[in-house]
């Protein structure tokens, strides 16, 4: 890189993806989903005892227009799926989905003829958080994990281009949703 | 329970066999509650009496459902009624059988409160109310195959994923719109 020589030390050159992973796990703005008592482990994580301001996630965004990562706390039933799939449509680009609890993920127990079994089936998931409900320190595992996930992606990635596309292809048998 | 007593249920189960007889086929006394059987033809007429007499006066509808007796009796659903009266706080169940694909008139010219009840039982139990404004579902989503409380109707679900398509792809659904079910 010459440019640096022109400049001195005041200027570091680096790749445009490694600024914006650091920026946006960094500052991960969480709209909670919120649907069953995975909520309240999700309420205890914010306050000081567990403290998820340590990893810059501490302004929970209650719409889904001003956050970049959506948390499912809790079961998702086929009256509410459609719910969570507008709201999934609703957030700005980039987004990521951690996935809550058993309900969110399997269906849990709740192995019946009105709850969807796994959020998988209708929207893209990052991170699956097992336990029924999970201890606040998983979902904190969860968080780290994901901002892993997000240093490890470029803003190049197709994914962003355009996910509608992505999901119509997934949908009509092209690729599964786990192979993102 | 509050206003419910054996010499009060007496005098209750006496004027209802003398007033409504021509309506009500069998009353008699269960889990200290009157309970009155009837028939779906003869229901609204029951009912009208049982509000608009002021020996009865029950006006509060506090809740009907049904049950599925599959294979246990000849006809098939059977609907239950509770009625309170706020003057005198007795109670009373008004139960009418009614058999498949068969309607029972809606209530809800007696009682407003009847509307969603009546939905849930026909979404969740199958059986249709005539004359009711909108019979759609209420509580499972608008494009879900089968009645889920029927006891024919298994646990677990048929696996209900076709829904998967109406989730991601929602239509919008058209003012008034009865549902072909």
């Amino acid at each position: 890189m010459g440019i640096e020589q022109h400049l001195g030390n005041s200027f570091v050159a680096t790749s445009i993806s490694f600024i914006a992973n650091w920026s946006r796990k960094n500052s991960l703005w969480p709209f909670p989903f919120a649907t069953a008592c995975c909520s309240i482990e999700f309420m205890s994580c914010m306050t000081s005892d567990f403290d998820i301001a340590r990893f810059g996630a501490e302004r929970p965004s209650f719409s889904p227009r001003q956050a970049d990562l959506m948390l499912v706390l809790g079961t998702i039933t086929y009256k509410m799926a459609p719910v969570l799939w507008q709201a999934y449509q609703t957030m700005a680009e980039p987004k990521w989905v951690i996935c809550v609890g058993a309900c969110a993920s399997t269906g849990g127990m709740f192995d019946t003829y009105a709850v969807l079994q796994g959020i998988d089936r209708v929207i893209p998931v990052d991170i699956y958080v097992p336990g029924c409900p999970p201890r606040p320190e998983m979902m904190l595992d969860a968080l780290v994990k994901l901002q892993q996930k997000i240093s490890k992606e470029s803003v190049n990635d197709p994914k962003y281009r355009d996910r509608v596309e992505y999901l119509d292809k997934a949908l009509n048998g092209g690729m599964s949703m786990s192979e993102r | 329970m509050r206003g419910q007593n054996p010499e009060k249920n007496q005098e209750l189960l006496k004027q209802v066999q003398l007033k409504l007889g021509k309506f009500v086929s069998l009353v008699e006394e269960n889990h200290g509650m009157v309970v009155a059987h009837t028939q779906p033809d003869k229901l609204l007429s029951a009912m009208k009496e049982l509000k608009e007499n002021p020996l009865f006066n029950f006006d509060v509808l506090i809740d009907l459902t049904s049950v599925d007796y599959l294979g246990k009796r000849d006809v098939r659903f059977e609907m239950v009624y509770m009625l309170l009266s706020s003057k005198t706080l007795s109670r009373i169940r008004i139960k009418a059988p009614v058999a498949e694909n068969e309607e029972v008139p809606s209530l809800i010219d007696i009682w407003k409160g009847a509307n969603w009840p009546e939905r849930e039982v026909f979404d969740l139990m199958g059986i249709r109310f005539s004359k009711h404004p909108l019979m759609e579902r209420l509580i499972m989503p608008d494009g879900y195959i089968g009645h889920p409380l029927r006891k024919d109707f298994p646990v677990k679900g048929r696996g209900e994923d076709y829904l998967i398509e109406s989730i991601l792809r929602p239509v919008k659904k058209e003012a008034g719109a009865q549902e072909s079910l």
